[in-house]
């Protein structure tokens, strides 16, 4: 017997005497000849748990956890705080081995920490509409470039190469398939050149994408890129945020953007070698029929009692098939659900508070780590939590020495930038120490 | 106590929920750091609550919920089997869940073996040769593969094929993804017995010059083999088309039959359905693509390699159709899977598939005295049904869906695979018992018998559910979508 397969011999030769079949063997009659496997997988033999446990703690002990570890490498995922409830509220079952709430009747859980969700994101970016999450950040920039390009029935992407690369090269795998002309726009200083940006918008252009804080850290001028954006016929401006950041910054509904998308990993999701994040799209009222994904809303039920149900399904794929606005079909499920349980236990007060102190900190680091002259920032602009530096030395030596001292070093930027050879990007936040950064430095004072 | 609020009404100023250690750096006004112009001068949007207030608050949403975990949960083409709890611990132990995605090769080592030995365990499973862990669904795996079919023609410099073949039972996502890849569906009819029209299958091939390939679900939705599946693959090779194999149903042939060796060149499995990962709600989980010899150079980078006992990413794919998701995938998802390949073994994973088939076949020998069979055939994991048995019955699907609730069991799927009125899909899984096989079984007779006796109670269920029938044409004609004070 295996301990998740819950019928006995016995229960067996009833259910195949009830079928009228004698053989487990003749459940597989229409299975043809010539495609049927006559031979054992290639596997090994089942395990017992204990030996399963064994295994995997010795893979996962190869690898070096940020437990032993001083962090200081962002550019996309970040080491923030992460609240013991978060972990507790998603570790219920009733929560995590449930599906898509197709039945509101016994959803109504998800479906209400869905509508909290979506009014959170709503609050936090300052749109009017917010689905109920995307695969990542990184996708939801391509998802919400496909839905500016047919609302706008045009080809012409605009994306700043200030956007995190990783995302771009995302982008240009969606692009290729609804053959949309994807444009970079160059950077000057670190921060998209507007120059640039005006003389590329035109009637052609289906929108405009900016991230804020960019790859580099660097706030970029959301309010000024909108306004440009807008000089194009029906082009849909898109910022890409750090809902972290958010904590301090101006919201992007209140700068002109008509769709916020951004990862949303630093919201009480583990870095997770890189998976499953959330990626969160809100929108102005226009897109609301429009966006990809399950979206919630608030209803009432045969005796009036208020209730949640996924609606606006005539955009989605099971619904509407090949005129669907996306293919997409799960949400982020669980993790819309840690970002919900994030953002209420911080609430007001904490998501400032933790934006605060991962930029005095960052602040702290950039002072402290170029004063002897030896490592010199790359740009001189305003950044939230990441900055970049730049020396003589390769990033490989630092990042290795720093590797033996238990530390992960920054992002080597000349892996994407080319231009920014030996430039080192760090990321500081709120969880760092002024000793973990004093050590940090001395360190690299040393190299 | 009745508890029916949400969260931002229970807010209240001055109430925390979380502590920050002091800040243990120079104090500096944040208007000395980033410009004024930049920074929002209004308090934020969010509720204060306490961390009681949160625990309390969402736990009593969890008790709203039905999972797994709760009871019987049939709904079909959905898996919805048990989701071990091991795989749980596994895939939150420290060397995993902390670590970042971009720590140099020599610190991520363990991750990358697994990743490596995971895509080694599925291709196995799959018949395929190589497989990328990068997509994030089922419907995202559909659209990486697609992508894979539209790189391998342009590359033979063959423009004109543009169209998708998708059987008229197919999932939605089918359509949808060939949509959005930029390909015109074309549907193909199913026979009476359920499965592709071959003769409408040559038809819709025509001179085959402007077909992609074909995307098919095998079982397919309506849980039955597509027997004639070696003679499809041949027709869609000889038009010069390529095969997509749709994974939703794979837990019912694990160890049996393997998509490769049915002539599939492109393959996703649902990680979350047939490897038992959790559904989380409707995610995160995870749909990684296999693909034969001829199309590994087209697969998403990076790939795990393995260099004497050192594993590493090889971006060097010049051909590849680019990145599709952010990083490598949903790797703590993956770790779980792994987990219950370990666990299974070559043994048990056939003995999945098997209990599953028996277990499908078992509950609808006793279902369909009661309810209308449109196919009387040997199912695979699933079966659908057409609805109560009986002339001039006011009850429908909905109702026996909507009193199900009423006797504690999941609904199955409803309405779909459109091809059947009133269709009931129905997939126990080999995780159920015969015991709760029988207990389904004797609800859905009584319902039945409800059905031709008393049948308000079926029209005016659930009774017993904390909200019954929500108006759902009202959410969408006025659509609420946020918490608005």
């Amino acid at each position: 017997m295996y301990p998740y397969i819950s019928i006995t011999p016995e229960d067996e030769q009833e259910m195949l005497k009830a079928i009228g079949l004698a053989s487990v063997d003749e459940l597989f009659e229409d299975i043809p000849e010539e495609v049927r496997l006559n031979r054992d997988l290639d596997l090994e033999e089942s395990k017992s748990e204990l030996e399963v446990r064994a295994y995997l703690r010795e893979l996962a002990n190869k690898n070096c956890s940020l437990d032993q570890m001083t962090c200081f490498l962002g550019s996309g995922a970040y080491d923030h705080y992460i609240p013991s409830v978060v972990n507790h509220i998603i570790s219920r079952s009733e929560f995590y081995t449930s599906y898509t709430p197709y039945q509101p009747e016994i959803s109504q859980g998800t479906l209400q920490y869905i509508f909290e969700y979506q009014t959170l994101i709503c609050n936090l970016t300052g749109m009017e509409v917010s689905n109920a999450s995307l695969y990542d950040g990184g996708t939801a920039i391509a998802e919400a470039a496909l839905m500016a390009a047919a609302v706008a029935r045009k080809k012409d992407v605009i994306i700043s190469k200030s956007v995190r690369p990783e995302a771009r090269r995302i982008l240009k795998t969606y692009a290729h398939i609804q053959d949309l002309n994807i444009i970079e726009v160059d950077i000057a200083e670190g921060v998209t050149d507007l120059e640039k940006l005006k003389s590329l918008v035109n009637d052609d252009t289906a929108a405009v994408i900016i991230q804020s804080p960019n790859f580099f850290g660097l706030i970029e001028d959301l309010e000024e890129a909108a306004k440009i954006a807008h000089k194009g016929r029906r082009t849909s401006f898109i910022a890409s945020v750090d809902p972290i950041s958010l904590g301090i910054l101006k919201r992007p509904g209140e700068l002109g953007a008509d769709i916020v998308v951004g990862e949303g990993q630093g919201m009480g999701i583990p870095l997770s070698f890189g998976g499953p994040y959330l990626g969160f799209m809100a929108a102005n009222k226009d897109y609301m029929r429009k966006l990809p994904g399950r979206i919630v809303g608030q209803t009432e039920d045969m005796e009036g009692k208020r209730s949640f149900v996924l609606t606006l399904t005539a955009r989605e794929q099971h619904i509407r098939r090949e005129k669907a606005t996306s293919n997409i079909c799960s949400n982020q499920g669980l993790n819309t659900l840690a970002a919900t349980v994030y953002l209420v236990t911080l609430g007001k007060e904490g998501l400032r508070e933790v934006a605060l102190q991962s930029t005095k900190k960052a602040h702290y680091a950039m002072k402290k780590l170029t004063e002897s002259g030896k490592y010199k920032p790359l740009f001189n602009k305003p950044f939230f939590k990441e900055f970049a530096l730049t020396s003589d030395i390769e990033p490989e030596v630092i990042n290795k020495k720093l590797r033996d001292e238990n530390i992960i070093g920054g992002y080597d930027l000349g892996q994407d930038y080319p231009q920014y050879k030996n430039a080192i990007l760090y990321a500081v936040t709120e969880k760092r120490t002024k000793a973990e950064i004093d050590r940090l430095s001395s360190i690299l004072e040393g190299i | 106590m009745a508890y029916d609020k949400l969260i931002f009404e229970l807010s209240k100023e001055g109430k925390k929920a979380y502590r920050l250690p002091p800040l243990d750096v120079d104090d500096i006004d944040v208007e000395e750091l980033i410009p004024e112009e930049y920074l929002n001068k209004e308090e934020l949007d969010l509720p204060e609550v306490s961390e009681v207030d949160v625990i309390r608050h969402y736990t009593n949403l969890s008790n709203k919920n039905y999972g797994v975990d709760t009871g019987f949960y049939p709904l079909g083409s959905c898996t919805m089997k048990y989701n071990p709890k091991i795989n749980e611990d596994m895939s939150r132990l420290e060397g995993f869940v902390n670590l970042h995605p971009l720590q140099g090769e020599d610190c991520i080592q363990g991750s990358l073996q697994l990743m490596y030995e995971l895509e080694k365990a599925l291709c196995e499973i799959a018949g395929m040769d190589r497989m990328t862990l990068q997509p994030a669904a089922g419907a995202h795996g559909e659209l990486t593969g697609l992508m894979i079919i539209k790189a391998y023609h342009e590359k033979r410099g063959d423009s004109k094929r543009n169209k998708i073949i998708v059987p008229d039972s197919a999932h939605g996502t089918n359509p949808a993804t060939a949509a959005m890849a930029g390909y015109k569906p074309i549907e193909v009819k199913s026979t009476d017995k359920g499965i592709v029209d071959v003769e409408s299958l040559k038809e819709v091939i025509g001179d085959g010059e402007d077909i992609a390939g074909l995307m098919l679900t095998n079982p397919n939705t309506l849980g039955l083999f597509e027997k004639d599946i070696v003679e499809i693959a041949r027709l869609i090779h000889d038009a010069g088309g390529l095969l997509y194999y749709d994974g939703a149903n794979a837990n019912a042939i694990l160890g049996r039959a393997r998509p490769g060796d049915m002539g599939f060149d492109v393959v996703h499995f649902n990680i979350h359905k047939t490897f038992s990962t959790p559904h989380g709600g409707g995610g995160p989980g995870a749909g990684p693509v296999g693909v034969k010899e001829h199309l590994v150079e087209f697969l998403p980078t990076p790939m795990v390699e393995k260099d004497g006992d050192r594993y590493y990413l090889d971006y060097d794919y010049p051909n590849t159709i680019g990145k599709v998701k952010d990083f490598y995938g949903h790797f703590s998802i993956l770790v779980r899977a792994y987990s219950y390949i370990l666990t299974m073994g070559r043994d048990g994973l056939k003995k999945v598939a098997e209990t599953a088939v028996l277990n499908a076949n078992y509950l609808l020998s006793q279902l369909k005295d009661d309810y209308y069979l449109p196919i009387d055939t040997l199912y695979k994991h699933e079966f659908v049904l057409g609805g109560l048995k009986g002339d001039n019955l006011e009850a429908t699907t909905l109702d026996v869906a909507k009193r199900l609730l009423d006797y504690g069991f999941h609904p199955p799927t409803v309405y779909f695979p459109l091809i059947i009125r009133e269709a009931l899909m129905i997939e126990p899984t080999e995780t159920e018992s015969k015991q709760t096989l029988d207990e389904f079984a004797k609800a859905m007779k009584e319902i039945a018998e409800e059905a031709r006796t008393n049948v308000k109670l079926l029209k005016e269920a659930p009774h017993n559910t904390i909200v019954r029938r929500p108006d759902e044409v009202k959410a969408a004609r006025n659509p609420v979508l946020k918490y608005e004070g």
